[in-house]
């Protein structure tokens, strides 16, 4: 199954190469180097996983993981950073992140991590789905 | 264990770390391009083993790539080795056009994080001084810091050099639109304050030229001890 996923970062030459590659290995990426045009897309599309610079221009990478939990809990991020301390790694796990990876990153441990992301979420979504169920059936008194 | 420190020495080793550190994940980020791009000339090469046609035009685009970000990062490099060696001497002659320009590209970063663009108007002189290099460029850069928290996201903040009464320079940080009398009241903070004081510096403020000017000597002497 193909992997939907979201790069952001302010890099523009970084997100053209990594996105290339990635649509090679078969994924269905989109890219952007604005944070806030990242939460429009959020919006709009799901993703199986959003990877995200920690230091953006616009907006602090932190911040926009924030932001994007707070909108949808179940979104994976992974944040990818060129500046990955102990303490950001530990506050972006608080906020939800899935991973934190350092740059240059490995592209088969990234795209490994995207599939589990992909994994993670389809599970999220099934269990939502029985819950539904339960809840109908339950409330039918059956 | 207990030590003391002075002002100066704690101000200059927290400066020293956000400098490096700044200008180190800006590496990073240029090696993550270069291992990026080169992994899609290796994506290409494979393809090409698999008789999947690569134009040249492509290859050539990505090897330009790759050599940019080269250029990029020996600027990068070039910086950090000039300001490491910035703590060689306790004083060196300066000139004060061409450090102003080593300062915009040292703090580059911590500009294009707050959206302000730093532009050094262009000297027709040399403007030598005799001063504390490392002391100046801490300086120097608390001046950027606060002309670009005050001039705001979106803004050009002005960088201008010119030559002052007894041999002395004036540095005039321009566009400061957010120059209050209540933000001037902020800068520099007490502790900072020892290293106008150590470079025999003087900053003012003009609301309404909206400008801050940082006055330096022509020769300034240096009790290292102290």
């Amino acid at each position: 199954m193909t992997e939907k996923v979201l790069l952001v970062d302010d890099e523009q030459d970084f997100l053209d190469a990594l996105a290339e590659r990635m649509r090679f290995k078969g994924m269905d990426v989109s890219a952007t180097t604005s944070p806030i045009d990242a939460l429009k897309k959020a919006e709009t599309e799901t993703y199986d996983a959003i990877i995200l610079d920690l230091m953006m221009p616009e907006m602090d990478g932190l911040e926009t993981l924030r932001m994007l939990k707070e909108k949808n809990p179940d979104l994976q991020v992974i944040l990818l950073t060129g500046q990955a301390t102990v303490e950001k790694g530990v506050e972006a796990m608080k906020l939800g992140a899935m991973d934190l990876m350092e740059k240059p990153a490995d592209i088969k441990k990234l795209t490994e991590k995207i599939k589990k992301a992909q994994a993670k979420k389809m599970i999220i979504v099934e269990k939502k789905a029985e819950e539904r169920i339960k809840k109908i059936v339950g409330g039918k008194g059956w | 264990m207990s030590y003391k420190t002075d002002s100066i020495s704690e101000i200059g080793l927290q400066f020293f770390g956000k400098i490096s550190s700044s200008n180190f994940h800006e590496i990073k980020n240029v090696l993550a391009i270069i291992n990026e791009t080169a992994g899609l000339l290796e994506d290409f090469s494979l393809m090409a083993e698999q008789g999947v046609p690569v134009g040249p035009e492509r290859m050539k685009d990505l090897s330009s790539k790759i050599m940019k970000q080269v250029r990029r990062a020996d600027g990068i490099v070039r910086s950090i080795n000039r300001f490491s060696h910035s703590v060689d001497k306790p004083t060196d002659q300066v000139d004060i056009a061409e450090f102003l320009t080593f300062m915009i590209g040292l703090s580059e970063r911590f500009a294009a994080m707050q959206g302000v663009t730093l532009k050094a108007q262009p000297s027709d002189i040399p403007l030598l001084i005799t001063t504390a290099p490392f002391l100046l460029e801490n300086l120097v850069w608390l001046c950027l810091d606060f002309a670009m928290k005050v001039a705001g996201a979106g803004k050009t903040v002005g960088l201008a050099a010119e030559k002052a009464e007894n041999n002395g320079v004036r540095i005039r940080f321009t566009n400061l639109d957010g120059l209050t009398e209540s933000l001037i009241s902020t800068f520099p903070k007490e502790r900072e304050k020892a290293l106008p004081d150590a470079l025999q510096a003087e900053i003012t403020t003009d609301i309404g030229a909206k400008e801050m000017i940082l006055r330096l000597p022509g020769d300034i002497t240096v009790n290292s001890n102290q």
